[in-house]
């Protein structure tokens, strides 16, 4: 596959930028600053990553409640992204959605979404509406390993097919819902994408911690969706560095199991050790991107404390009707 | 009697009935958690502590972990209690009834009836409800005014300890499907719990206060800002009732109607929006059936008519609190 340095450093950079998000928001989580539930992404960067750098800001995503991830690698501001996670007027959904819901439909990014299995159905609906449009567009769902179970996913899948529409169901397997593993609550022997397949669609495999083989093989995928006008999916192999939710004790890990991650499957190191290899980019031009980001991360938690909080005499703005 | 809090309270009663009835089955999505990990089952017992040491005690025949399929979790409990069981089912988040609406809606409330009285279905679905934890719209709903208005459904919200193994132990003796609302915000709340087969029977309101000159009546979690508005007033020489129905189906008339009677003022306070609420419901039946003991208009202090926000500046001013019920009670006093 053919490479473009900026591409490649622009790829770096979304997931750069991915991680430190996640890793800043842990430590200011912990500091009690921010409100609710927040649900990391850290450890899935390439999958993110990888999917979205296929598309423009005319394909659609939809997300899930571990979302940060998805809206930054579809180009989101990261700044409002953080402003909207501490609650704040002026974040990207003025504050009123928080970590769980996130969304810019003029982006293409649908929202992230705090009910498990919602979004696959969406991503039917928005291939339809990209299927009108004719652009060769696409609508991709996210979901994971416990979404994957949900009635609604199935439905989605098998009206997808039906109806031949171009949507492409992204199953990211970081291998836990919750506290429960895909060993268990995915019957067909972890495999997700054998399911897809069952409903008539194409589907793929990939590395989801290597920014390369999902970016690869969602080139293929991309190419037969956007040839075809069906419906295909792709199973993400994929990891979550943290808990389910921050917060989250994690009594079901296999003792050390989060530091053999970290050295095993970190997409970031991943990326570095292709680099290295290669005569692509310099490590360097890494290690620049690696700052750039924290000063952007810096200012975006700066910005956020210091934000304008919500009015409360706002709160029945944007309903039909008030009483 | 045992001094607990309402989780504690909750699990004892699971735990006794699991010991009592081998009928009674728990099923939901991590009730016991760890299922398929290094870590093993009983990781968690229950994102809740609800559900805490009855997978060790029981099995996993019994404690069940289901995948995320609140669909079939909904629809599975039905088919075992028509076949028998006595299955407690857990919505890990009450907004969730938006997944398994069928199973609930079409299915549980309607065989009693539709079967011709021949079938029961003793489905207890536990729904965790409510908002005061920044978790916005899909997570923090107080939908048991949705639930109330399905004929065939009984509805129950506990706000003491005592009541809520009262109500549980209840729920698992009859013979109806039962809602069961647990609000996240009153799991730490602490009171004594009278030992061996507690149970409250449901259509019973609790008189929290009683005062004489207005009648408050109050659901869930605003039971307990209800008592604080009416001690304060207390202190001024105004006496408030403070009425917990702790169920809003079957609801307890008489015991609002009286109350009324004598003080002529109404004020329902109910965390969920205004429009066809549980509040609207009470005050209608006021209006329509103690008219003419009224001195003042009844006053309804609910949520607005949003979804519920993230911002905590927004969600404190979603959640009716102690000030507007204080406002409301005022008014009434001060009418005419
Ligand atoms: C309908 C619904 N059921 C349950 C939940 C609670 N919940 C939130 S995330 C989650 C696990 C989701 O697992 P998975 O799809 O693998 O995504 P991951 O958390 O691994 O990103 C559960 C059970 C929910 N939010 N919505
Ligand atoms: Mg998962």
């Amino acid at each position: 596959m053919q490479y473009s340095q900026d591409g490649l450093l622009r790829a770096y950079r979304r997931m750069a930028t991915i991680r430190q998000f996640e890793e800043r928001l842990h430590e200011e989580i912990a500091k009690g600053e921010i409100p609710g539930f927040t649900h990391l992404y850290a450890g899935q960067e390439a999958a993110a990553v990888g999917v979205c750098e296929h598309l423009d800001n005319d394909d659609m995503i939809v997300s899930t409640h571990r979302g940060h991830g998805h809206c930054i690698a579809k180009g989101c501001d990261v700044k409002a992204m953080m402003k909207e996670i501490y609650g704040r007027r002026d974040g990207l959904c003025k504050g009123r959605g928080g970590s769980m819901h996130i969304a810019d439909t003029s982006i293409g990014m649908l929202g992230a979404n705090g009910i498990v299995g919602a979004g696959a159905p969406q991503a039917v609906g928005a291939a339809i509406a990209a299927r009108a449009e004719g652009k060769g567009k696409v609508a991709i769902a996210f979901s994971g390993d416990g979404a994957c179970n949900q009635g609604t996913t199935f439905e989605a899948m098998n009206m997808a097919a039906v109806i031949s529409v171009p949507a492409i169901f992204v199953f990211e397997n970081n291998h836990y819902s919750e506290h429960t593993g895909d060993k268990y609550a995915v019957a067909t022997d972890r495999d997700i994408a054998s399911r897809a397949k069952a409903f008539g669609m194409e589907v793929w495999r990939a590395n989801g911690c290597d920014f390369y083989d999902t970016f690869e093989t969602m080139a293929e995928l991309l190419d037969h969706v956007r040839g075809s006008g069906k419906p295909a999916a792709i199973e993400l192999d994929t990891e979550r560095f943290y808990g389910h939710f921050e917060g989250d004790p994690q009594r079901y890990r296999a003792k050390g199991e989060v530091d053999r991650l970290r050295e095993e499957r970190d997409a970031l190191k991943i990326f570095r050790a292709h680099e290295a290899t290669d005569e692509m980019l310099d490590l360097a031009q890494l290690d620049a991107i690696d700052e750039e980001v924290t000063a952007l991360i810096d200012a975006a938690v700066d910005e956020a404390r210091e934000a304008e909080k919500c009015d409360p005499s706002q709160i029945e703005e944007d309903v039909y009707a008030a009483y | 009697m045992a001094v607990m809090n309402i989780r504690e309270a909750i699990n004892q009663t699971l735990h006794d009935a699991m010991e009592r009835d081998p009928s009674v089955i728990l099923l939901g999505e991590d009730v016991a958690g760890g299922a398929g990990t290094a870590g093993g089952q009983e990781a968690i017992g229950g994102i809740w502590g609800t559900s805490t040491g009855l997978i060790g005690k029981f099995g996993p025949e019994r404690v069940i972990d289901t995948p995320i399929s609140e669909s079939a979790i909904i629809g599975a409990a039905a088919g075992a209690a028509l076949a028998g069981m006595r299955p407690v089912a857990e919505l890990m988040f009450a907004d969730f009834i938006g997944v398994c609406g069928d199973q609930l809606i079409n299915q549980i409330a309607k065989f009693r009836y539709m079967f011709g009285g021949k079938a029961r279905c003793p489905v207890v679905v536990r729904l965790i409800y409510g908002a005061g934890m920044n978790s916005a719209a899909q997570h923090s709903q107080a939908f048991y005014n949705l639930l109330t208005a399905i004929p065939g459904l009984k509805v129950v919200l506990p706000t003491t300890p005592a009541d809520a193994k009262g109500l549980m132990n209840e729920a698992l003796h009859g013979d109806d499907p039962v809602m069961f609302f647990e609000h996240k915000a009153l799991y730490g709340k602490k009171g004594e719990v009278p030992e061996g087969l507690h149970r409250v029977p449901f259509g019973h309101a609790r008189m929290a206060r009683e005062g004489g000159d207005v009648t408050i009546v109050a659901l869930g979690r605003m039971v307990s800002f209800a008592e604080k508005v009416a001690d304060k007033l207390a202190e001024e020489g105004i006496g408030c009732d403070v009425i917990d129905p702790r169920t809003t189906s079957p609801l307890d008339e008489e015991a609002i109607l009286d109350s009324v009677e004598q003080t002529g003022r109404l004020v329902v306070v109910d965390e969920s929006p205004p429009r066809c609420s549980v509040a609207t419901d009470i005050t209608a039946l006021v209006a329509q059936k103690a008219f003419s003991s009224l001195d003042a208009p009844p006053e309804c202090v609910t949520a607005p008519h949003t979804p519920i926000p993230f911002a905590p500046e927004l969600e404190r001013a979603y959640v009716p609190g102690p000030p507007a019920i204080e406002a409301a009670v005022r008014r009434t006093l001060d009418w005419g």
